[in-house]
């Protein structure tokens, strides 16, 4: 591993991040400073970024490494940020940077007078740090901290226009779907970690024939392992069955929908794949499967795209197509092809996506001189009844959003709604007791207890489930909904400490991270509660626009109690992972629900209180439909 | 029997009232301006809005706090404010109602009557019922609607949208519909909408309250389903549809919704208490609306009064009488054109302007070469009998390849990516850094092509093509050609040259371009019109029935069509091959004249602009507002008829060297050759739903862009070339977007008539529907009394002296210098927006 990456490229990863930092402390009002510091930050990474390039090319070697930091070291857990630098992270980076460059300019304009400008700016910021972090991780933790940024800053701009309800409904669904990915990528990367016994980064992965023939040693658990990578990566880049979400996203300004949904951020789920190809490249059956989704995809998408008439969800579903298109040609290992095929589909869908308010007074004309009544073609019945279904499937976009509400969350709310007793004075006095006697254990911890330990580590995870499921239907006040989440994270916490024997420090970076976000939110809300009286969550309050201030901080506290990276938690929720065996499958499941479970919770809180129509009355509100 | 008959006759009535209250913005390829609250119009206006705001929701006036601001600013003057006080509530009443204004705390929230007993399916049935049937209802109303988007066309059937919808689940392995009642109900017919109210409403009473909250849940899609019911052919490729068959299919989705949920469920009004609202009840009268009316006429009298100040500063000067015309230009009466007129006749002192509705008095149709249908160009009430035919074109019309449907397919799409994706790239970098005109850009110059023949003489009665004349006869010329010289008080001392200068507008990116164009033209641009004006004019034959009518056009005088083009500020002339050579050699001395005043007029539209450095030299700026119009990512290519408040009716010297910073429309009358006033009736009949209708639809836009606007521009998407709506699932969004609002103050339209205080009440009082604008005040009226130049105010059916508080205002040497240096506004807040709007000056 002698071809290191040079030192100014590492900064210049770090240099989105650090301009991130910057905008967020520049005034509201002042567009010209923020556009500046954004687009001189773009134009620095950029800087560097060719730099490498160069330096890559000249080295003759296929790849660079580079580790930045260690972040946590100890025999039992290992996390570290780790760069990786290659054809497919070249050309990935390549295509961003130029799209994201050509779209700040134009968003300098289009956005001007928005009241949402820094916002934007700021958000495009960390996006971009995010697709930094993504295109040149080094191993698994690094692409999962990008991976979640990605996730968080998607979040924001379809919520941009956060006094409208669809927006934000649909950024809350587009963020659930998202989280669900999320949480198979940990879980992939977790098993990982059972395979190997050792945090592998992506030179070993590429390189390492021992590591390669661990994989064939556990043909079943690498099995596995390539169908969370393969959820994830189609989650992320909307294949069947989880295209829905796409069409939905288009919420945001434009601009922010051309390098999202219909270019970069939708791409990311093939870069997954091209990734870990190595991993999986030679088990054939993932590679059919991979061909399948991307077949069916295709075929199914494009359908879809036939019959849309608005002009941004055919963009959607013409860009869905051609990256099923892509996931075959990933499967057949045309990793080139691919990449060609990205670049390509990405310009194509940003510039389609940017002229699409054209499209009326293009289309019109051309209907003025170029119309011809459409001519019912004669087909014998049966051919006709085909083509009908097929047209009707498609305008139902073949129930696939029904379908993933059916499965996925339907039963959560469920569940849910029929939990309310939790929220008793008797049952919180039973958890806390029950609570009381889980600290005792942990503290007497003895081998001896071992089968007592494992049943109470069960019934701690599933009563931390159970919890944040409640707080998921729970309408009612949302200080006791907060509090519900952040008891369900120490059930979590309290259920993986009983499991195994744990340094006590990992638990604390665990905790603290949890308890001072939770503290940091629960202040937000009382002060909230003080000032608007109602704070039930039964409706969408949209007190954002009283409460500007109070509403950020209640977002960072969100984000810190969720486990988002830059904030303890998210190295606590990786290491409580490392502490399940991949033998202790409900433990495994209760643990994934909660965890998938409470950022969606932890979110609907914050969309509910702040987010939404305004529900005073005293200024000009949207109506739900607008 | 009897009893169902009943039912029906209301329900008809109803559906009538639905109608009637719905928006009534046709699709966006034909954008006519009218009042957003039309439906309202019947009543005085403070009463029709907020009882309009009482029954949707909507947001009628500025916020209290927002007055307060503007008071506290002095853009509301305390002597106006004292004054309205005690005209509305009595001298004595002044303090104790000023501070009532100034400081007391109310209750600002409206707590208004629709969606109130639909509420009610969340309160006892815990299930939103529009979520569940919006998106896929949307998605079937735009599939069946859409113009050329989706590339398989909704399978059609000619009975209508409900019989398309039908035909569909017949032939179907599929179904819109979860469950089987709903479907059973569709496809047996049996589905009058009395009988789903009575399945999901349950009591009768309560149907229209129903009906009321359901279809406003949605106005944008309803409102477009009522009026292309009521003008089939606003869509090129027609689509039957009626209110009744929409209402239908959404009362089936709902019961299909409900059965999905439920296997047995009692109708709403089984839980629901409360007795049913009369959705279209009186509305009681507040202290706040009282307050908020005094706010209003406020806000509004500051600045007329100032305007009005200025008008009359403007008339005690000496008027110089030396007349020599070098050359004379009608413009349109759009407030855009103010500004280019008063550069015009500072570059060249000894040229006359004068203004008339954009249509330059001739209605017909238009036909462009190789076109299947027509376009009208005429202001939209008038239906036109005859047309004009475009041939000869030499330019064909280029394709746009990165908007081709293959792009969106499967196989066609594989190709795409790989070789016009790069393409794409390379255009989106020439986009940014080089913006140009391309086919993807509506460019009002492309509306005619300038060396094209058009027919615009009818040779034979015989020539007639779908019932419509081609070409006008010459005494159909001459009445027009008559009309039009006229009304704007041009009869004699006629220039060499005289420009018909029509106008439209290119912008980019902007499904809302008609907006921009000649409202008087059904928002295109006019150069068609003014082309066949002219040629009408030069016409010998018309010239002599002209001069037997009394009009004396000297042989020497010719007429040209212009076109200027409000967003780039580019200006081109028609058939200037027919003018003598003596003429040509003037024409050119007047291009330069033109270009000179259109440099300053760029220059003066760029203080507004973000993008432009105003202090740049004139032709930099202009080159850069020409970008403008052709940049994909400007949301504000120009900004309209943003700040439009007066209507000027009179000749020139009243208002000329007057600084009005575009916000006058200018239409010219001399009322010298009209002492009855014949032509004032056919002059102020388009003002109320032309000007007044841009005014109001600028107003409510502006003081709630949510409800009554189209909000912001930059999510929007195109919904079946027909509109624009947020996001996959949205409302469809009539009225203005935001980019195209924020610098107008919502102030109603003040009519300012020169001529007698008695003409003008008999004029106004001619005509009932006329009368109604004025009489209800949605648009005021004031009439310049030609003798003593004093104002008299038309108010409660009469017309009364007004003195403006005012004495002259201030004197510019240098109109340059205070553009330069006002700023642009910090946000657009009414406060801060308001500030970037000038002060009325005079230029000497």
């Amino acid at each position: 591993m002698n071809a290191l990456m040079p030192k100014y490229f590492i900064l210049s990863i770090l240099i989105p991040f650090l301009g991130f930092l910057i905008t967020l402390f520049l005034p509201r009002k002042n567009e010209k400073l923020l556009y500046g510091v954004t687009i001189s930050t773009i134009a620095l990474h950029t800087l560097g970024f060719f730099a490498c390039i160069g330096y890559w090319l000249m080295s003759n070697e296929k790849a660079l490494y580079h580790q930045l930091v260690q972040l946590y070291n100890s025999p039992t857990f290992e996390f570290s940020i780790d760069f990786y630098f290659d054809k497919i992270s070249v050309v990935y980076m390549l295509v961003s940077s130029f799209l994201i460059s050509l779209v700040c300019i134009f968003s300098k304009y289009y956005l001007h007078r928005d009241p949402g400008f820094k916002r934007f700016f700021n958000t495009l910021l960390l996006f971009y740090f995010s697709l930094n972090l993504v295109s040149f991780s080094g191993n698994f933790e690094t692409i999962l901290v990008g991976w979640e940024i990605l996730g968080i800053t998607s979040f924001l701009l379809i919520g941009f226009y956060r006094d409208r309800f669809l927006p934000v409904k649909n950024a809350l669904k587009v963020i659930s779907i998202y989280r669900l990915g999320d949480i198979c990528l940990l879980l992939g990367i977790w098993l990982c970690h059972h395979l190997w016994h050792e945090n592998v980064n992506f030179y070993q992965l590429a390189n390492s024939a021992e590591l390669k023939a661990e994989i064939y040693d556990h043909v079943s658990l690498a099995f596995i392992i390539s169908i969370l990578f393969i959820i994830t990566a189609s989650i992320k880049s909307a294949q069947v069955p989880f295209s829905s979400w796409l069409p939905r996203a288009m919420e945001g300004p434009t601009t922010s929908s051309a390098i999202f949904y219909g270019s970069l951020s939708v791409h990311i789920g093939v870069f997954l794949l091209l990734r870990t190809a190595p991993f999986w490249h030679n088990l054939p059956i993932v590679n059919v499967i991979i061909g399948a989704i991307g077949l069916t995809t295709s075929l199914i998408a494009s359908r879809i795209a036939n019959v849309q008439s608005t002009v941004k969800t055919q963009i959607a579903y013409s860009s869905i197509t051609q990256i099923g298109i892509i996931f075959i040609e990933v499967a057949l290992g045309l990793e080139t092809i691919a990449l060609i095929h990205f670049a390509g589909n990405a310009f194509l869908r940003t510039y389609q996506l940017l002229v699409s308010p054209s499209v009326l007074s293009y289309l019109v004309h051309e209907q003025f001189f170029n119309y011809e009544p459409t001519q019912q073609k004669p087909l014998s019945s049966g051919w006709k009844k085909i083509q009908n279904t097929l047209y009707i499937l498609s305008i139902k976009e073949w129930n696939f959003d029904t379908i993933q509400g059916a499965i996925l969350w339907m039963p959560m709310k469920w569940l849910g709604s029929r939990l309310s007793f939790l929220t008793h004075p008797v049952a919180f006095g039973a958890l806390t007791l029950l609570y009381a006697i889980g600290l005792y254990l942990v503290g007497v911890n003895n081998a001896e207890n071992q089968s007592i330990h494992h049943a109470f580590t069960l019934i701690y995870s599933f009563l931390g489930m159970l919890l944040i499921t409640r707080s998921f239907a729970e309408r009612g006040d949302a200080r006791s909904v907060w509090l519900l989440i952040t008891a369900s994270q120490l059930f979590i916490a309290l259920s993986i400490s009983l499991n195994e024997q744990i340094e006590l420090g990992q638990i604390m970076i665990f905790l603290t991270g949890i308890l001072g976000s939770s503290m940091l939110g629960l202040y937000c809300l009382f002060r909230l509660k003080k000032y608007e009286g109602n704070i039930d969550l039964n409706s969408f309050h949209g007190h954002i626009y009283e409460n500007r201030r109070l509403g950020f901080f209640f977002l960072l506290a969100s984000l810190g109690l969720v486990g988002f990276p830059l904030s303890p938690t998210f190295l606590g929720i990786d290491m409580l992972f490392s502490h399940i065996h991949p033998q202790q499958f409900w433990l495994t499941l209760f643990t994934s629900i909660g965890f998938i479970f409470i950022e969606i919770s932890v979110l609907r809180v914050y969309a509910r209180l702040f987010l939404g129509p305004h529900i005073k009355t005293y200024h000009e509100i949207a109506y739900r439909t607008s | 029997m009897k009893h169902s008959n009943l039912t029906h006759n209301k329900l008809e009535a109803i559906l009538h009232d639905l109608h009637h209250y719905l928006p009534s913005q046709t699709p966006l390829k034909d954008f006519i301006h009218h009042n957003s609250l039309h439906a309202f119009q019947d009543m005085k206006f403070y009463e029709g809005i907020f009882k309009a705001a009482k029954i949707f929701g909507y947001q009628v006036t500025l916020q209290l706090n927002d007055y307060r601001e503007l008071y506290k600013i002095g853009r509301i003057k305390e002597t106006i404010l004292d004054r309205t006080i005690i005209e509305k509530k009595g001298k004595e009443n002044r303090l104790p109602w000023k501070n009532k204004l100034i400081n007391e705390a109310y209750n600002e929230n409206n707590d208004f009557r629709i969606g109130y007993l639909r509420a009610n399916w969340k309160k006892y049935y815990q299930i939103d019922l529009d979520t569940l049937v919006h998106p896929l209802l949307f998605r079937i109303i735009c599939s069946y609607l859409d113009q050329g988007i989706s590339i398989q066309a909704f399978p059609g059937h000619p009975d209508g949208f409900l019989a398309s919808v039908k035909e569909l689940e017949i032939n179907s392995f599929s179904s819109f519909f979860k469950t089987k009642r709903a479907k059973q109900l569709l496809l047996s017919g049996d589905h009058s909408i009395e009988s789903l109210l009575k399945i999901i409403v349950g009591k009768e009473d309560y149907f229209e309250q129903y009906l009321f909250d359901q279809q406003f849940s949605h106005r944008g899609w309803s409102g477009i389903v009522a009026t292309i019911e009521r003008m089939p052919h606003t869509l090129l490729d027609t689509k039957p549809i009626t209110l009744e068959d929409w209402i239908t299919l959404e009362l089936l989705m709902e019961i299909d919704a409900l059965d999905n949920k439920f296997t047995e469920w009692k109708p709403l009004t089984h839980f629901v208490q409360e007795p049913p609202v009369d959705m279209l009840d009186d509305v009681e009268n507040t202290e706040l609306q009282e307050v908020f009316k005094i706010w209003q006429d406020a806000f509004e009298w500051s600045y007329y009064d100032e305007a009005l100040a200025g008008i009359q500063a403007l008339n005690n000067k000496p008027e110089n009488q030396d007349k020599k015309n070098s050359f004379q230009a009608v413009f349109c009466i759009d407030e855009r054109e103010c500004s280019l007129r008063r550069h015009i006749e500072s570059v060249e002192p000894d040229c006359e302007t004068y203004g008339t509705p954009g249509f330059f008095g001739v209605e017909f149709f238009f036909k462009p070469e190789d076109a299947k249908f027509y376009e009208k160009l005429c202001p939209a009430p008038v239906t036109p009998k005859y047309l004009i035919i475009e041939s000869d074109v030499k330019e064909k019309r280029k394709h746009e390849l990165l908007y081709a449907n293959h792009s969106h397919t499967l196989i066609g799409g594989y190709l795409y990516t790989f070789v016009l994706g790069f393409w794409a790239a390379v255009r989106l970098i020439e986009n940014i850094f080089r913006p140009k005109m391309s086919p993807a850009i509506s460019n009002a110059f492309a509306h005619m092509q300038k060396d094209s023949t058009l027919t615009i003489e009818n040779k034979s009665p015989n020539d007639i093509e779908n019932g419509l004349q081609i070409g006008f006869t010459i005494t159909e010329m001459a009445d027009r050609v008559e009309g039009v010289l006229r009304t704007i008080g041009l009869t004699q001392n006629f220039a060499p040259m005289v420009y018909m200068v029509a106008h439209g507008s290119s912008s980019a990116n902007n499904p809302h371009h008609g907006a921009h164009d000649c409202g008087a033209c059904s928002g295109r641009p006019g150069s068609v019109n003014a082309r066949v004006l002219s040629f009408m004019a030069n016409h010998e034959k018309v010239r002599l029935v002209l001069k037997d009518r009394g009009i004396d056009i000297p042989v020497t005088t010719q007429f040209v069509g212009g076109l200027h083009d409000t967003a780039s500020d580019e200006i081109d002339f028609y058939d200037v091959n027919v003018l003598s050579y003596d003429n040509y050699a003037l024409h050119l001395e007047n291009i330069q004249h033109f270009d000179m005043a259109l440099n300053y007029n760029a220059k003066e539209r760029s203080r507004r602009f973000a993008s432009i450095d105003t202090f740049k030299n004139l032709t930099d700026v202009r080159e850069a507002i020409r970008i403008r119009s052709v940049s994909l990512f400007e949301p504000r290519p120009e900004l309209g008829h943003g700040t439009n408040s007066l209507c000027i009716i009179g000749r020139r010297s009243l208002t000329k060297g007057l600084f009005l910073d575009r916000r006058a429309f200018m239409n010219s009358y001399d009322y010298t050759s009209d002492p009855e006033g014949n032509l004032l009736a056919a002059v102020l009949r388009p003002i109320g739903p032309v000007c007044g209708g841009i005014n109001l639809e600028y107003y409510f836009s502006r003081v709630d862009n949510y409800k009554l606007g189209a909000g912001t521009k930059l999510p929007h998407n195109v919904m079946g070339l027909i509109g624009v709506a947020n996001s996959s699932d949205g409302d469809l969004r009539p009225g203005l977007p935001l980019q195209m609002i924020e610098v107008h103050d919502p102030i109603r339209l003040l009519v300012i008539v020169e001529h007698y205080p008695d003409v003008v009440l008999k004029t106004i009082q001619s005509q009932a529907d006329m009368y109604e604008w004025y009489n209800n005040e949605w648009v005021h009226i004031l009439a310049v009394h030609p003798d003593d130049k004093q104002f008299y105010f038309f108010r409660n059916g009469k017309f009364e002296l007004y003195r403006t508080f005012l004495k002259g205002v201030d004197y510019l040497n240098n109109l340059e210098d205070v553009l330069e240096i006002s700023k642009e506004m910090e946000t657009n807040y009414i406060v801060d927006a308001t500030k970037e709007n000038l002060p009325v000056y005079i230029i000497k």
